[in-house]
């Protein structure tokens, strides 16, 4: 108001301020200094596909976490965005586009964003389970286009092109890995600070609202089919960005980038990492491509372990892993963690007991679906068991089975003492209310 | 005729004429008619099932009427969406608190008042720098004594705090009509009375229709009392001379202390 003068305090919020300041120039020097520390080869390029799953799960967040839309199609997005960036990469090495490679990425962010007001629009009308269900319809339907345009998609080999195609500018040509990975972690950081910015604006707080109660949005003045339609399209162009960083990283899109099994994992991480708090996908994304990259090193059974990991974390720790390190340093916060540390340490040697014992159960049975082909003996983590013997079998049960009723137990024990804890952390802070 | 005078220069500021509505073959509301002038408090009393709750639907466009006229300040707003309503500048509330749960209160209030300060689906700026929308938010929490509450989720609230709140979301909009639906429900008798006078204070000055199964509450409260049975407005008139209106002793005022047991006694 013109008329106020400055003496009123300003809104902006609380000591996370300084906080926020410390985390941000963190996660930069992350970004910074992480290809210095894995140097390898191998290590940068997971480096890079951690910072395009990053800005990928986050806007998946936008939708899930922020806008409570349960997506099954966000692939169509980040997928089709990485088919025109690629189109685009080129058409710009043909020198038909006269576009620099650094600026890719934003060509699939304006192709995510196109798609999803087109797509978007359809989508967005319905909320909750009909929403749920069309973005799964269109995700199908774009999965078969795919398979129908090959002008488009490339047909079963995909689409290629040639980052280093473009003239190198100041010794810079993409060609190498570690530049692509600088380009790609500035997406990233600039993604991230984008989407956080969004979450503090009038819009990111009522599709919270949205979230919460679509009945009582409407009543305050806002259409929520108006809400979730412009979300989606933010999400869409953020999306479209990791889309084209996919596109830039790997040179080539192929049916696979829109596929199913890509927007399930952006769910199942996104959920992993945390949809309640912001940053909570940023450690799903990390996890996907670490699970991805090292765990289906180690095993065939990878999106077993996958699926039992996501079953355990509905069951006993919906917030995921950002919720478990906010509820930690919530109890830290009022001095109380020091106790748990014990329980932890049960918790976790027994769990280990329990992940031991099934582990091996699953690789037998896995090594019995092989067939006999290549012995009956198999190596686990330096023991060796055999399928064909009673006692590999029962020492494989009998660890599953103590690990297990050890587990619960310590977990039941657990739970007492950390709903104990929060019932002092819930009188303190009332009494802290009332000395106010 | 008032359907052709600009808004402000509106007789009524609402009014309803021969509103319907049926659901099925059943119709609720039957012929209502009713008009109310600006910065008047009116209490809508009637036995349960009599189309109170339904009324006030069709009022903010949550449901469309069958037939009828409904005119804020002399303009038609049936057929309207409730957000198409609600910017025309009429707010409601909900007997069953209604709120923005996982949120704190003050982005509750803050919420309700983004759209009327003209911030719309703005994603350009920051809340933070919002500085009308933050002091209105304030200013609403301190009215409704919510201020020692103000980063709580509004899921973790106390039941009389929830209703407080969901006051103040339908206040904090700066809405020149608003509509309370039971707005003491459940609520023990002193906190109903500190709650009257918390009413009285946040629409001063606007025009208020409320729907209440208290008579305290509304021989307290209301200027004039439309009294609805069988979707239809029997009398509509000062207190006094509802309550000697042998037509509404009738149909309704004379049962009224067995039904306010009754309703007592299932908390309702």
């Amino acid at each position: 108001m013109a008329h106020s003068h400055d003496t009123r305090p300003r809104y902006r919020f609380k000591p996370w301020n300084v906080g926020r300041w410390v985390i941000w120039s963190l996660f930069a020097l992350v970004l910074l200094v992480a290809p210095m520390v894995f140097s390898a080869g191998f290590a940068v390029s997971l480096l890079s596909q951690m910072g395009i799953a990053i800005v990928a799960c986050l806007s998946y967040n936008v939708l899930l976490g922020q806008g409570g839309m349960l997506s099954f199609g966000h692939s169509v997005y980040t997928g089709l965005a990485s088919f025109v960036a690629i189109h685009a990469l080129v058409a710009a090495g043909a020198g038909t586009l006269p576009l620099p490679v650094s600026l890719i990425p934003l060509v699939g962010g304006l192709a995510g964003a196109a798609f999803a007001v087109v797509l978007g629009f359809v989508t967005t009308k319905k909320a909750g389970t009909p929403f749920a269900m069309i973005t799964l319809g269109i995700g199908e339907l774009v999965f078969a286009m795919s398979l129908m345009v090959p002008e488009f998609f490339g047909g079963e080999g995909g689409v290629s092109g040639n980052r280093a195609a473009g003239k190198p500018f100041m010794g810079i040509s993409f060609g190498p890995q570690i530049q692509v990975y600088y380009l790609l972690a500035a997406y990233t950081f600039v993604c991230t600070a984008a989407m956080f910015a969004f979450t503090r604006t009038p819009l990111g707080r009522i599709l919270n609202a949205v979230r919460d109660n679509p009945e009582r949005v409407e009543f305050i003045g806002y259409s929520t089919q108006r809400v979730r339609y412009i979300a989606f399209i933010v999400a869409g162009f953020f999306a479209g960005i990791a889309g084209g960083m996919y596109a830039l990283n790997f040179e080539i899109a192929t049916a696979e980038v829109v596929g199913a099994a890509r927007s399930g994992a952006y769910l199942l991480f996104t959920f992993l990492g945390g949809a309640i708090f912001f940053f909570g996908p940023v450690i799903g994304a990390v996890l996907m491509v670490l699970a991805g990259a090292l765990l289906s090193e180690f095993t065939k059974a990878w999106l077993l372990y996958l699926g039992l990991v996501f079953l355990f974390m509905v069951m006993f720790a919906p917030g995921g892993i950002a919720s478990l390190i906010m509820m930690n340093l919530r109890v830290a916060a009022f001095g109380k963690l020091r106790p748990f540390l014990a329980s932890y340490l049960a918790l976790f040697g027994t769990g280990v007991a329990f992940l031991l014992g099934s582990a091996a159960l699953i690789e037998m049975v896995y090594h019995l679906q092989l067939g006999e082909t290549i012995g009956s003996e198999l190596n686990f983590l330096g023991a060796t068991l055999d399928i064909n013997s009673f006692d590999s079998w029962f020492g494989a049960c009998f660890v599953l089975l103590v690990g297990a009723v050890m587990f619960e137990m310590t977990r039941r024990q657990f739970v007492r003492e950390w709903d104990h804890a929060q019932e002092e952390i819930e009188r303190e802070i009332k009494r802290r209310e009332a000395a106010i | 005729m008032s359907t052709a005078s600009p808004a402000g220069a509106a007789e009524y500021a609402i009014e309803l004429r021969d509103v319907r509505k049926s659901f099925g073959k059943t119709q609720i509301i039957r012929g209502a008619h009713l008009a109310v002038r600006p910065g008047e408090r009116v209490a809508i009393i009637g036995p349960n099932g009599a189309g109170k709750s339904t009324l006030f639907n069709l009022i903010s466009g949550r449901f469309g009427s069958t037939s009828g006229d409904i005119l804020l300040h002399g303009r038609k707003i049936d057929g309207l969406k409730p957000y198409e309503v609600t910017r025309l500048g009429l707010a409601r509330s909900f007997q069953v608190s209604n709120l923005f749960t996982r949120l704190s209160v003050f982005e509750n209030l803050r919420c309700a008042v983004l759209w009327s300060l003209g911030y719309k689906y703005a994603f350009w700026k920051f809340l933070a720098d919002l500085r009308d929308a933050n002091d209105r938010a304030e200013e609403v929490m301190k009215m409704l004594k919510l201020d020692k509450r103000r980063d709580v989720q509004a899921m973790n609230l106390t039941y009389a705090e929830q209703r407080a709140l969901e006051i103040g979301i339908t206040i904090a909009g700066g809405a020149s009509v608003i509509l309370l639906d039971e707005p003491t429900a459940g609520m023990s008798r002193s906190e109903t009375a500190r709650f009257v006078n918390l009413i009285r204070d946040v629409t001063a000055g606007k025009t208020l229709l409320t729907v209440e199964h208290d008579m305290g509450v509304v021989f307290g409260l209301a200027d004039r009392i439309a009294v609805l049975v069988y979707g239809e407005v029997i009398a509509f008139d000062t207190p006094e001379r509802v309550r000697a209106n042998e037509r509404v002793q009738e149909a309704y005022l004379g049962s009224v202390l067995a039904d306010q047991q009754a309703a007592h006694a299932g908390g309702h």
